[in-house]
């Protein structure tokens, strides 16, 4: 539970940093035919309680695309713990799994009991009984999906991370920015800076505990840090030109970006305690959009020194970048997946810019999503999950598409341009 | 590569000298006229910048130091789909800035350069930065000092206008001068 209260200090945090919300809803876009069928079953005395614990689960892993739940007007039974279900009536709904649990209100908050069942193997897989301070009802939920989520696919669950983006209302010189933090499914939107000049590119310190991004706000480019809990931020770089596309890397101690100091962007890695800066690449094209490999031993980035942009990866024990992506002519904006033996990146192709996948061990490049205004793909700290921004009736939005590409979500927002989705490392 | 931009300048510095012969007539109204010309459709753009005559000389007319002392009014150009080269039919707009900052070397332009919506966020603030580095070459060649300009690109993030299609992306694709 240790690790859970971490959460929760962060949470209510951040609830101390902000004032307004901006909250975005999922539409779930495309289903995994893949997906395993569970049921989760209403918590016993969740009536009257100001979240809908079981629902939140259920959407947690529906939105995974691993799970495809069974609607709650199938459910004829509602049990609350594993004595009292019936195995047999759950295998006629060919239910494979089923999460049952009860809620209560206790004198700080409340205190959550939940089980996970295997229906096929008739058996009781897990179950703990959660203590909720306060009303964080949301993220007690999001870590149970967590623990559901691992149990049943031996994968970390992403469902107590965060996520940053940035949104932009009005037109021309007249535009208002917002950067952004809500939970992953999109709820409780924090908003921890404001500006009227552009703000872009949020980057998670891998600790989760800052964000790294460029902020026009001195009518040009800067890189700014700031706490996200407190607030508190400091200017980390006023470089002549483009100050952009900060990556920490995965110590924490170094932060990549693309400088244009010289006369055109190339890659430098600042040092975050000296903000000494150390020039990466040196050639007469752009070359920018850094991310680091998990083992902090090589950087991807997009470069235009081929003609048009595609993706490179440089190592840092030296020698030349070695170009990555041959399908068409632009591919950029890549990121590592968690094991560094996939990327993910905006491919241009006849249909439009679209996020796709590429293999390390090979050249061969898959096509994602189904949407063709692609940017900014974000891969989900356990690797299942990119969410990108795209546009929706004129709007900018947020999407989201699991790495094998079988399921999609979307998260549109009611107010403005949603962009730029940052997700957040692991945070407990 | 480098002669192509700057023959193209010279044969526009030779309209000019054509057109600023005839605008002299204009006397006084000089002013006036100068606005409204550079305000029309780009066919005419080239006649609108030609009140000053100084180009390739150090003296200017009267009329033409008179023009000088305003700040252009047009302050907009635009670019083609992935493309930096600044059109022939606005290097008269950049020949018009030139004039402006030589006959005033204390003036300060930022020139922010602008891209469409589609690509990616951070490569479109370099390609941004690229279109308003062209005007700024174009300037320095015209003669105007480095210290007087700067550039800022501000990439996709601030569009001019909204839409998805290629009117409003054309309208996207710019660079704007800022005194």
């Amino acid at each position: 539970m240790h690790s859970l209260s971490k959460v929760w200090l962060f949470c209510l945090l951040l609830l101390v940093s902000s004032a307004a919300s901006a909250n975005l809803t999922i539409e779930i876009t495309r289903g995994s035919d893949q997906a395993l069928p569970i049921g989760v079953v209403p918590f016993a005395g969740s009536d009257g309680l100001p979240e809908d614990v079981a629902q939140i689960v259920q959407d947690d892993l529906e939105r995974s695309g691993y799970f495809a739940p069974l609607a709650r007007s199938a459910m004829f039974e509602q049990p609350s713990q594993s004595d009292d279900v019936q195995f047999d009536t759950w295998r006629s709904l060919d239910v494979r799994y089923l999460v049952v649990g009860q809620a209560e209100q206790t004198d700080g908050g409340f205190e959550l009991q939940f089980e996970l069942m295997d229906i096929s193997g008739q058996r009781r897989m897990i179950g703990e009984t959660v203590t909720v301070r306060g009303d964080d009802l949301r993220g007690a939920a999001h870590y149970i999906s967590d623990q559901i989520f691992e149990e049943i696919t031996d994968i970390r669950g992403a469902f107590s991370t965060k996520i940053a983006y940035v949104t932009a209302q009005g037109i021309g010189d007249d535009m208002q920015f917002g950067l952004y933090v809500a939970d992953a499914d999109g709820r409780r939107s924090e908003q921890v800076l404001t500006s009227d000049e552009p703000i872009m590119s949020p980057a998670w310190s891998p600790d989760g505990t800052k964000l790294a991004y460029v902020s026009f706000e001195t009518e040009r480019p800067a890189i700014y840090i700031q706490d996200v809990a407190t607030g508190q931020r400091v200017q980390a770089t006023s470089f002549e030109g483009i100050n952009g596309a900060p990556a920490w890397s995965p110590d924490g101690r170094r932060i990549a970006m693309s400088l244009s100091k010289d006369g055109q962007p190339e890659i430098y890695i600042m040092d975050v305690g000296s903000r000494s800066a150390e020039r990466i690449t040196n050639n007469n094209s752009i070359d920018t959009e850094p991310a680091w490999a998990p083992d902090g031993q090589s950087l991807l980035f997009t470069s235009d020194r081929s003609g048009g942009p595609q993706l490179y990866q440089y190592s840092l024990g030296g020698g030349e970048a070695q170009r990555l992506t041959f399908t068409g002519n632009y591919n950029a904006r890549g990121r590592y997946s968690p094991d560094g033996e996939q990327i993910f990146l905006i491919h241009r192709s006849s249909n439009g810019y679209q996020v796709a996948r590429q293999d390390l061990s090979g050249d061969r490049l898959v096509v994602l999503s189904e949407s063709t205004r692609d940017e900014s793909p974000s891969v989900a700290p356990n690797g299942t999950m990119v969410i990108f921004a795209t546009q929706q009736g004129g709007n900018g939005v947020l999407s989201a598409v699991s790495a094998d590409g079988r399921s999609s979500f979307r998260l549109p927002s009611a107010q403005g341009d949603v962009r730029d989705p940052a997700w957040s490392p692991f945070l407990n | 590569m480098q002669l192509k931009p700057l023959a193209r300048s010279l044969a526009a510095a030779l309209s000019i000298v054509v057109i600023a012969g005839c605008s002299s007539t204009g006397g006084t109204q000089d002013g006036d006229s100068y606005g409204s010309q550079d305000g029309s459709t780009t066919g005419s753009s080239t006649s609108g910048t030609g009140t000053g005559s100084q180009y390739g000389s150090t003296s200017g007319s009267g009329a033409g130091q008179q023009a000088d002392s305003r700040i252009p009014e047009v302050r907009t150009i635009y670019f083609d789909y992935d493309r930096d080269t600044i059109k022939s039919e606005y290097e008269s707009v950049v020949m018009a800035h030139a004039r402006y900052l030589r006959a005033n070397p204390n003036a300060q332009v930022v020139l922010h350069g602008h891209t469409d919506e589609r690509g990616t966020r951070e490569y479109n603030m370099a390609l941004g930065e690229r279109r308003a580095g062209a005007v700024e070459r174009f300037l320095n060649i015209q003669g105007v000092s480095s210290s007087q300009m700067s550039v800022v690109s501000y990439g996709e993030e601030r569009p001019a206008v909204n839409g998805q299609d290629e009117s409003a992306y054309a309208q996207n694709r710019r660079v704007v001068f800022n005194y």
